[in-house]
């Protein structure tokens, strides 16, 4: 069981580490002047500076240095938890970040909650009901969910919850009613994705000999659904539990923005505009961070749900030399 | 009045908005404490009936007529509600699969406990019933086995503790379908015994579904043979055998072996006093050891085989016997060369294959085919059969394409499928047919041997028995050789002359077909013989 928790945490590493790397290539190798990017950030004019002047700019920013070194300079910063200053606002990244992460932290949680309770109730009840029209249309639903563009979604809901009723501000990061909006957006899609993938499970669950055992029991649906169905349904849709999670933390970039939030997912936004790459990379990673530890923490969980899945490697089972 | 009265029942299935009868104009009566079978080969609409009974078909599954008295209560167009009171405590089911028939996240003790808890029982109380049941249904350690999950248990055990559900809600009648039809005979007879002698000590009726003329006729008080969904035949056993009214009850009597020779397992070919023919394949010595540690292999991880050794004489059938997990399916892989043997020798037609590499290996593979036990899985299904059958042509590089077309219809032929079913994909075809083309791709390289894996324990019993008189009709026009490996001694009594019976990775006992089922020589091979059904007739 140790050599299986420690596997996964150094795969996790891995993953994380294969990630930062793939954003810092794709930051740095791409066609663009890093020396020009800083000096614009800075608010300097290339062709003021002297030829001696320019290679003082370029020393500071370390951009004399060969790819190779400037990647190890950032790796290491970052495994001691420095990300660098920010280009556009000239203060540390990590206190950009640690400014709107409660708020993006807030957005994020309550919205994967509430898509893990609204796909799970929809894909009951898409199952549970035996009247034909209203099960085709339950079961039609979350394809419908999941196809809307998240930004239209939340234009709508503004454009009706709070320019015609007035119930919700359409903008503003104060209070529990400024977040029932944009959490509603984020889950419609997320719930919506959930639910085809518990949907299609629950039909293949309740196809199972093991359900007829259980009706044969003498047991009411609901008892046969709620104890017999719904986890061995689950089990399948825990695996995109981790997807589910991260689509809502990428989903904060549009929200926010779209919700004029002060989060993570605006910052991102304003860095990838202005090429403000130290806090690019760094919220990348924070994002790689949030999913590899959400899919760890699944993996984890998972043998407790499915008694099938050990962990334990060469368990020695009862013999089964009993008669029959 | 009788537990259950069905009259004129008719169930059909909804397919593209049309109603396919599946039962037509049913009459059956089960007594107090009877025990009454239905036999009939698949889609004879025996399970349709049984489910039926207790309001458990598909979706798509409709009762179209007639009526079905359950206790008194009508069952026919009742609702849930009105079943629900029905089923566990006046109906308990045994489900066909016990590999698949409990539920895999869930202690066996809490689904037995489930089915007391509805009795009323709670707590404590239903935990000690659920091992009270185990112990009847004759589960060893039951205080250990409640807390187990499905999966650490094997088989047989499983079906113990279906068994033990449907004792649970203390019924009336007991529905067993096809209730061992997945399980070894040996494990299968101790099963039904069990469960015969249950159901006479607490008075229970039982209803068991069988395709396998010869277990309903060991058990039943009274048999209905089934076909097209609708009863063709109806008696005690000793009527049904010995005076059958029907020409479709004769053909049952005669597929199943031990019927047909009244009760004495006959060897279908004696060649014991003929010279025995050069061998094609010789094992000599073979031992097969899997690492412990292998966790895939779980609880093999010992010596699988152990000085096997084994002769497929050439135009002959040699058999392996035995029960899951004896080695029989390894020896077969390893005379393949699909598995490399820990030790000993393996020679095909006079080279020895035993560590030969990948690519050495592959034009022996010309020599010997393979075909396997389920026909539902061995066909690719996007493959049209002649896509499937010209196959291994197309893979050795033979002939061109109109040459292929004719040795696709030539093979066809051979099996005797019409040519016409070249463009059909495996779903168009039954389990007999798609056997068929299974054997048709095995012989397109025209193969000296052909290695068959419980070729036909996936067919109902006259199905069966075409094919094996298939085999039997191919051996001889192409001088084929077999080796046939099989969990059934009466299935072995029909095609092959000689045997193997193997246990626990070693082969106990060896010799002509005729030999062996005559005088059996070890424990372990009386046995098996023993457990093949049919041994009542004797006494009827």
């Amino acid at each position: 069981m140790t050599r299986y928790v420690v596997g996964r945490i150094v795969q996790a590493a891995v993953v994380l580490w294969a990630a930062f790397t793939l954003t810092f290539a794709i930051l740095y190798l791409l066609p663009s002047n890093p020396m020009q990017l800083q000096l614009a950030a800075a608010g300097i004019e290339q062709d003021s500076l002297t030829p001696d002047q320019f290679a003082a700019m370029q020393h500071k920013f370390g951009l004399d240095q060969s790819i190779w070194e400037q990647y190890w300079q950032h790796l290491s910063g970052v495994l001691h938890g420095d990300f660098g200053d920010s280009l556009s606002q000239q203060v540390p990244v990590l206190d950009l970040i640690g400014q709107r992460i409660g708020s993006t932290l807030l957005l994020s949680v309550s919205a994967a909650v509430v898509s893990l309770l609204a796909g799970s109730a929809l894909a009951y009840l898409a199952t549970f009901v035996r009247w034909n029209p209203l099960r085709l249309v339950l079961t039609r639903l979350p394809a419908l969910g999941a196809s809307f563009p998240q930004f239209f979604i939340a234009l709508f809901l503004i454009q009706f919850l709070s320019f015609q009723l007035g119930w919700f501000p359409a903008t503003g990061t104060e209070g529990v009613v400024s977040l029932v909006m944009p959490v509603a957006t984020i889950a419609v899609v997320t719930s919506s994705v959930l639910a085809q993938v518990l949907i299609k499970s629950f039909d293949e669950t309740l196809s199972q000999p093991y359900i007829i055992t259980a009706r044969a029991k003498g047991l009411s649906r609901t008892a046969v659904h709620l104890r017999h169905a719904f986890r061995n349904a689950a089990l399948p849709a825990m695996t995109i539990l981790g997807v589910i999670v991260g689509l809502t933390v990428t989903s904060s970039i549009v929200v926010e923005t779209v919700f004029t939030r002060e989060g993570v997912g605006k910052l991102a936004q304003e860095a990838v505009l202005s090429q403000d790459v130290p806090v690019v990379l760094a919220v990348v990673t924070l994002a790689a961070t949030v999913f590899v530890t959400v899919n760890l923490v699944v993996d984890l969980l998972y043998p407790l749900l499915d008694p099938r899945i050990s962990h334990v490697r060469a368990k020695v089972t009862a013999p089964e030399v009993v008669p029959a | 009045m009788s537990l259950v009265e069905i009259k004129g029942l008719d169930v059909g299935y909804v397919r593209h908005r049309h109603i396919q009868p599946a039962v037509t104009g049913l009459d059956l009566t089960v007594g107090a404490a009877e025990v009454v079978a239905i036999v009939g080969e698949s889609g004879s609409g025996k399970t349709s009936t049984a489910n039926a009974l207790i309001g458990l078909l598909p979706a798509n599954g409709r009762i179209t007529g007639g009526s079905i008295l359950v206790d008194g209560v009508q069952t026919a167009q009742a609702g849930e509600r009105v079943l629900r009171q029905l089923r566990g405590s006046t109906v308990g089911l045994i489900p066909q699969d016990p590999m698949v028939g409990l539920n895999p996240t869930k202690r066996i003790g809490d689904q037995i406990a489930e089915a007391v808890t509805l009795r009323g029982i709670s707590g404590p109380a239903a935990r000690a019933e659920a091992i009270e049941f185990l112990t009847q249904a004759g589960v060893p350690d039951p205080e250990l086995r409640v807390r187990q999950y499905p999966h650490e248990l094997s088989g047989g055990l499983r079906q113990r503790v279906l068994i033990a559900i449907a004792l649970a809600g203390r019924p009336k009648l007991i529905i067993a379908d096809e209730p061992t039809s997945a399980l070894d005979v040996t494990v299968q007879k101790r099963i039904l015994d069990h469960l015969g002698g249950l159901a006479r000590e607490q008075g229970i009726s039982l209803l068991i579904i069988t395709h396998d003329l010869a277990v309903a006729a060991d058990r039943a008080d009274r048999v209905v043979v089934m076909r097209h969904g609708r009863k063709v035949d109806e008696g005690d056993p000793a009527t049904i055998l010995n005076a059958p009214r029907e020409g479709y009850t004769r053909q049952l009597i005669t597929a199943a072996p031990r019927l047909a020779h009244g009760g004495q397992l006959v060897a279908h070919c004696d060649v014991r006093h003929e010279p025995v023919p050069e061998p094609i394949l010789t094992l000599t010595g073979v031992g097969k050891t899997f690492p412990v540690a292998d966790p895939r292999r779980g609880k093999r991880g010992f010596n699988a085989l152990e000085d096997v050794s084994v002769t497929v004489p050439r135009g002959r059938t040699h058999a392996l016997v035995g029960e899951s997990g004896c080695g029989k399916t390894t020896t077969l892989r390893i005379a393949l060369g699909l598995e490399s043997a820990t030790s000993g020798s393996i020679v095909l037609d006079g080279t020895e294959i035993s560590g030969l590499s990948w690519n050495r290996m592959r034009p022996l593979r010309r020599k010997a085919q393979l075909v396997h036990q389920d026909p539902f899985a061995t066909l690719d299904p996007k493959f049209t059969v002649r896509q499937s059958v010209t196959e291994p042509l197309v893979s050795f590089r033979i002939g061109d394409r109109r040459s292929r077309e004719a040795r696709a219809r030539e093979l066809l032929d051979q099996v005797a499928l019409p040519a016409s079913y070249l463009d059909r994909l495996p779903a168009e075809l039954s389990g007999g047919q798609r056997q068929r083309v299974a054997i048709a791709r095995a012989l397109a390289l025209e193969p000296e041997l052909l290695m068959l894996d419980e070729p036909v324990s996936a067919l109902d019993v006259l199905v069966q028995e075409q094919i094996l008189r298939l085999l039997a009709d191919l051996q001889e026009q192409l001088g084929l050789s077999y080796l046939f490996v099989s969990h059934d001694l009466a299935v072995v009594a029909q095609i092959s002359h000689t045997v193997s019976v193997m246990s626990e990775g070693k082969v106990v006992e060896e010799g002509s077909a005729a030999e062996v089922f005559a005088n059996p020589r070890s424990a372990y091979t009386r046995e098996l013989i023993d457990a093949i059904p049919g041994r009542r007739v004797v006494t009827l």
